[in-house]
C-alpha cells in the first residue's frame, strides 16, 4: 500500500492529526477483577505508563477492556448523568464452548478437549470469511480467551463506529442456531439458501465427518443417534397419522430438503453470545491478560495457523515466570505480560514499543510478533486514512 | 369549521408548503399558536390512531390486504378535513405526542414502533412518482432514480438497511447490501427510525421546559399512561364473587400477574404497596365489594405478622382510599397492562409487575412449567417477550391455558383477561359487561376536565371529558 510509506516531509500535515488522537486512550475504559471477584470498572489512564504501574499496585486477576468514551471514564461520576457515553469500541464476538454442550459428548461446560476445539476451529473459519468478504472488514484479530473459547475484535475503523443496532445486526445475521433447551431443532433453513449460509455450509462441511461422525461419535452410539433422529420434525407430532405424513414429505424431498444440512449447522455452526457483540460499552478479556483460572495468557490465534493451534499448548503465567527467570537472574522486575494490553486501538507510543523487551526471551514471543503485524497492518491503514483527510484539507 | 378556514389565512411560510404534502419526515416542528382544544384532541386522534396501528399489527400480518383495509379505515377518520388541514393535524398531533412519548426507554420505543409501521404503511400507499419526490424532497442519498425505476438493484452500506441485513433478505458482499427494488422502503424506514430516535432524545432534554407549563404538564402524563381501551373501574358484577371462590378463580381466570400477586400474599400473608395496588384494583375490578376486599386482605394479612389492631390502623385505610372512601375520594381505576408494564418496577420483595416483563426468562419459564404449560407453548411465550409483545406472551399464555386457538380480542387489561377467560370458560353470563358504548369514567382525572371543558364546538364532535376517548375503543 503506497499510501503507508512514511514520508518525512508529510509530518508537519499529519503530525495535528495524530495528536488529536490523544484522546483516545485516555478515554478507553479498562476494568480490573481483583481478588475474591472484586470488579472494578471505569478506569482510565493518561499514559502507558500509568497503566502499567496501576497494573503492577493492583495486581488484578483479570483485565477487560470496554469503549473510548466522551470523557474520561475514571471521571464518570462527575459528569451529568446522561451525558458520559460510549462513542466507539472494536466489533467483538464471543464464542464459548458451553454454549456447545448439547451437540458434544466428550466434555462438558468449562472442559474443553482437542476433539471439541475442532467446534471453535469451525467458527473461526466461518465467522472470519463473512466479516471479511460479506462485511468488508479487514482487521480481524482472532484471539484464545484462555479457557473455553475464542474472542474477535474487528478492529476496523467502520467497525469501531458502529451502532447498537447495526452490532445486533451484524451478530443476528452470523446466528442460525436459535432456541434454548426447550427447542430441540435449533436450525431451521427455508428456501432459497442464502449466500451466506452456503458460504458456511462448505465449511462445515470440510470438518463434518472427521469431526462429527468420527470424533464425536454422533452416528456411533445409541443415545447420541437417538439425538439426530430426534431432529426429525415428525419426533414433535403426536399423532401417527401426521408422523406418517411427515415421512412422506421427506420422502418426496418437499419439506425435509435441507435435513441433512440442519443437522450439519445445528452440531457445528458457531454459537454466538449476541449480548456481547451489541453493546458498545460491553467489555472483553484483555488480550495477552491470564486466565486467573488455567494461568493461561489469552493469545492471539495466527489465523495461517488455525487448524494447528492448540489451545493446550498456550504458555501459561508460570510457564513465563520460569522462563524470565531462567537466563539472567533478578535483572529487571518482572513485567507482566498484560503491559502490552494498550496498544490495542491504535494507541501506541512508539520509542516505548521499541524497547527490548523482555517477552522475547519467553514462549510469548511469536504471538506478540504476531500481534505486532496486526497493529502494522491497522496503523499502516490509519495513516493511510490521515493523509487522505490532510489532503483533502489541503484543497479546500 | 369556520375557525379552521379562517386561521389558514394567517398561516404562511414554511409550514405551508410542508403541508402540500401527503407524507413527511417530521423534520421541523409546527411554528404556529395551537389552541388548547386542538393541542388535546389532535394528541387524542394520533394516540387513538397509533394505538389501532399496533392493534391491527398484532392480530395481521403487516403485508396482509386485511391489514392493510382495516388501517385504511383507520386513516379515513380524519375525512371531511381538506388535505392542507390533514396535513397539518398530523405535524402537530407528530409532534404533542413526541413530547408525551419521550419520557422513558419503554415509552420512546412504543411510539417509535407505532410512527414506524404507521409510516410504512403510508409510504407504500403513494404512487412511484410521489416517492421519488419525497426521497428528492428530504435529501436521502440513495441513488434514488434507479430505485424507484427498477434498472438494477441498489447499492447502499449495509448501515443504511439493518433489517435487512438481520434477517439475511438481501445479498450482502464488501460491506454494502444489493437491494431489490421493493424493499426500499426498509431503508427509508431505518432512516427515520433513527431520525425519530434521536429526536426523541432531543425532545426528553427539553422536557423539563414544557413541564414547567402546567396547563401540558397532567395533559401530557395523561396521555403516556393513557391507553385506549374499556374502563375497568366501572363494577356492574358487583358482590357477585364470593370470596371463596378467588383460589380457584386464580388458577382459572386470572392473568399471570394477578395469579402471581394471590400466591405470593397466601404464601407471606403480606404484599407490599405495589403489589396491593394492583392485586386490590383488580379485585375491585372483578366484583369485589369494599366489604368483601377489607375481609380479604385482613384474614390474610393477620395470618402472618400482622395482627387485627395493625391492620385496621396501618392498611384499612389504603384499602377504603381504593374505592375512594379516603383522601381525595378518588375512586381508582385498575391497572391496565400499559401501565404494569411500564410504572413503578417491581423491586426486591415485590410481587407486582408484569411476570412477562419482569421476570427473568428462566424464572417465567420455570413458572409457566408449574403452571403445565407445555413445553412448546413456553417457548412460543418467550419468543414474544424476547421480541418485547408482553401482552402477545399474555395472550398466548391465555389461549394456551384456556385451549382456544385464536383469541378474538386483543389483551390490554388484566380485568380485561379475567372477563375473556370468564366468557370461554361458560362462567361469564353474569360477570359479561356490555361492551361498546363508552363511558364515562368516574375517575375524574383532574388533569384533562378542564382542558376539555367546552371542546364540544369542534366540528368532530369531540365528547366532553378526555377520559372517554381512551373509553372508546
Amino acid at each position: 500500500m503506497p499510501s503507508s510509506i512514511y514520508d518525512p516531509a508529510s509530518l508537519p500535515d499529519i503530525l495535528p492529526l495524530y495528536y488529536l488522537q490523544k484522546n483516545y486512550f485516555q478515554n478507553r475504559e479498562f476494568s480490573f477483577t481483583l481478588k475474591d471477584d472484586i470488579y472494578v470498572r471505569y478506569q482510565s489512564f493518561s499514559t502507558q505508563s500509568e497503566l502499567e504501574k496501576e497494573i503492577q499496585k493492583m495486581n488484578p486477576y483479570k483485565i477487560d477492556i470496554g469503549a473510548v468514551y466522551n470523557y474520561r471514564p475514571s471521571q464518570h461520576n462527575t459528569v451529568k448523568s446522561g451525558s458520559f457515553q460510549a462513542l466507539e469500541k472494536e466489533l467483538v464476538f464471543d464464542i464459548d464452548m458451553t454454549d456447545y454442550d448439547d451437540v458434544r459428548s466428550c466434555c462438558s461446560a468449562a472442559d474443553i478437549c482437542p476433539k471439541c476445539w475442532t467446534l471453535m476451529t469451525i467458527a473461526v473459519r466461518i465467522l472470519d470469511r463473512s466479516l471479511r468478504e460479506d462485511f468488508g472488514f479487514q482487521h480481524l484479530l482472532w484471539v484464545y480467551s484462555g479457557r473455553r473459547g475464542v474472542h474477535c475484535w474487528v478492529c476496523d475503523e467502520a467497525a469501531r463506529k458502529l451502532s447498537v443496532a447495526a452490532r445486533s445486526a451484524v451478530a443476528e445475521y452470523l446466528s442460525l442456531v436459535k432456541g434454548g433447551d426447550d427447542v430441540m431443532k435449533k436450525v431451521v433453513l427455508t428456501d432459497p439458501l442464502h449466500p451466506f449460509i452456503t458460504e458456511s455450509l462448505s465449511v462445515v462441511e470440510q470438518y463434518f465427518t472427521q469431526y462429527a461422525l468420527q470424533d464425536q461419535e454422533i452416528l456411533s452410539r445409541k443415545e447420541s443417534m437417538d439425538k439426530v433422529l430426534a431432529l426429525q420434525d415428525f419426533q414433535n407430532e403426536r399423532k401417527p397419522e401426521n408422523r406418517w405424513r411427515h415421512v412422506k414429505d421427506r420422502a418426496s424431498a418437499k419439506k425435509g430438503q435441507h435435513f441433512e444440512k440442519e443437522i450439519m449447522l445445528q452440531y457445528c455452526y458457531p454459537r454466538l453470545d449476541v449480548n456481547v457483540s451489541k453493546g458498545v460499552n460491553h467489555l472483553l478479556k484483555s488480550p495477552f491478560s491470564v486466565h486467573p483460572k488455567t494461568g493461561r495468557i489469552s493469545v492471539p490465534i495466527d489465523f495461517e495457523e488455525l487448524d494447528s493451534f492448540d489451545p493446550f499448548a498456550v504458555p501459561t503465567i508460570s510457564l513465563i515466570c520460569e522462563e524470565l527467570d531462567r537466563p539472567r537472574l533478578g535483572e529487571e522486575e518482572l513485567e507482566d505480560s498484560s503491559s502490552q494490553v494498550d496498544s490495542q486501538g491504535g494507541q501506541g507510543d512508539v520509542t516505548e514499543r521499541r524497547r527490548t523487551r523482555d517477552y522475547k526471551r519467553t514462549s510469548l514471543a511469536k504471538y506478540v510478533k504476531y500481534f505486532d503485524q496486526f497493529l502494522d497492518g491497522l496503523s499502516a491503514s490509519w495513516k493511510g486514512e490521515l493523509l487522505r483527510k490532510s489532503d483533502l484539507e489541503k484543497d479546500f | 369549521m369556520e375557525f379552521s378556514r379562517r386561521r389558514k389565512k394567517f398561516i404562511g411560510g414554511p409550514q405551508t408548503e410542508l403541508y402540500g404534502q401527503t407524507l413527511q419526515f417530521y423534520g421541523q416542528p409546527p411554528l404556529e399558536n395551537v389552541s388548547l382544544i386542538e393541542f388535546e384532541t389532535f394528541a387524542v386522534e394520533r394516540l387513538k390512531l397509533l394505538k389501532a396501528v399496533e392493534n391491527l399489527g398484532v392480530r395481521h400480518l403487516k403485508t396482509s390486504e386485511d391489514y392493510e383495509k382495516k388501517l385504511q379505515q383507520e386513516l379515513r377518520s380524519s375525512i371531511g378535513l381538506s388535505d392542507y388541514d390533514k396535513q397539518r393535524k398530523d405535524h402537530i398531533s407528530h409532534f404533542i405526542l413526541r413530547l408525551a412519548y419521550c419520557q422513558t426507554e419503554d415509552l420512546r420505543r412504543w411510539f417509535i414502533q407505532q410512527e414506524v409501521d404507521l409510516f410504512r404503511f403510508r409510504f407504500n400507499l403513494l404512487l412511484p412518482k410521489q416517492k421519488l419526490e419525497f426521497l428528492h424532497r428530504n435529501n436521502l442519498k440513495y441513488d434514488t432514480v434507479r430505485i424507484i425505476e427498477g434498472i438494477s438493484p441498489s447499492q447502499v452500506p449495509f448501515q443504511d438497511a439493518l433489517d435487512l441485513v438481520r434477517t439475511r433478505k438481501v445479498y450482502l458482499r464488501g460491506g454494502y447490501v444489493y437491494i431489490p427494488h421493493q424493499d426500499i422502503v426498509t431503508i427509508i424506514l431505518n432512516d427515520f427510525r433513527t431520525r425519530l430516535s434521536k429526536a426523541l432524545a432531543l425532545a426528553a432534554r427539553s422536557l423539563p421546559a414544557v413541564h414547567s407549563d402546567e396547563r401540558l404538564q397532567p395533559l401530557l402524563n395523561h396521555l403516556s399512561h393513557a391507553y385506549v381501551g374499556q374502563d375497568y373501574s366501572i363494577q356492574k358484577n358487583v358482590g357477585k364473587i364470593s370470596l371463596e371462590q378467588i383460589d380457584s378463580l386464580s388458577a382459572k381466570s386470572f392473568p399471570l400477574c394477578m395469579r402471581q400477586l394471590h400466591q405470593a400474599l397466601r404464601e407471606n400473608h403480606h404484599l407490599r404497596h405495589g403489589g396491593r395496588m394492583q392485586y386490590g384494583l383488580f379485585l375491585k375490578g372483578i366484583g369485589l365489594t369494599l366489604e368483601q376486599a377489607l375481609q380479604f386482605w385482613r384474614l390474610e394479612f393477620i395470618r402472618g405478622k400482622v395482627d387485627a389492631d395493625k391492620f385496621d390502623k396501618a392498611y384499612a385505610y389504603s384499602i377504603r382510599h381504593m374505592f375512594g372512601k379516603e383522601g381525595k375520594r378518588t375512586d381508582y381505576t385498575p391497572y391496565s397492562c400499559m401501565k404494569v408494564i411500564l410504572t413503578n418496577l417491581p423491586g426486591q420483595g415485590d410481587h407486582h409487575g408484569c411476570p412477562f416483563r419482569h421476570s427473568d426468562p428462566e424464572l417465567l419459564k420455570q413458572k409457566l412449567q408449574v403452571y403445565k404449560v407445555s413445553p412448546s407453548g413456553i417457548s412460543q411465550i418467550l419468543e414474544l417477550v424476547k421480541g418485547m409483545h408482553y401482552q402477545l406472551a399474555c395472550q398466548k399464555y391465555f389461549e394456551l391455558t384456556h385451549n382456544v386457538e385464536d383469541s378474538n380480542f386483543s389483551l390490554n387489561h388484566p380485568n380485561q383477561y379475567f372477563v375473556e377467560s370468564q366468557k370461554v370458560l361458560g362462567g361469564g353470563k353474569d360477570m359479561k359487561r356490555e361492551v361498546g358504548t363508552p363511558q364515562r369514567s368516574k375517575e375524574k382525572s383532574a388533569t384533562a376536565k378542564d382542558v376539555t371543558a367546552n371542546a364540544s364546538q369542534d366540528t368532530e364532535g369531540i365528547p366532553e371529558d378526555l377520559d372517554s376517548y381512551f373509553l372508546d375503543a
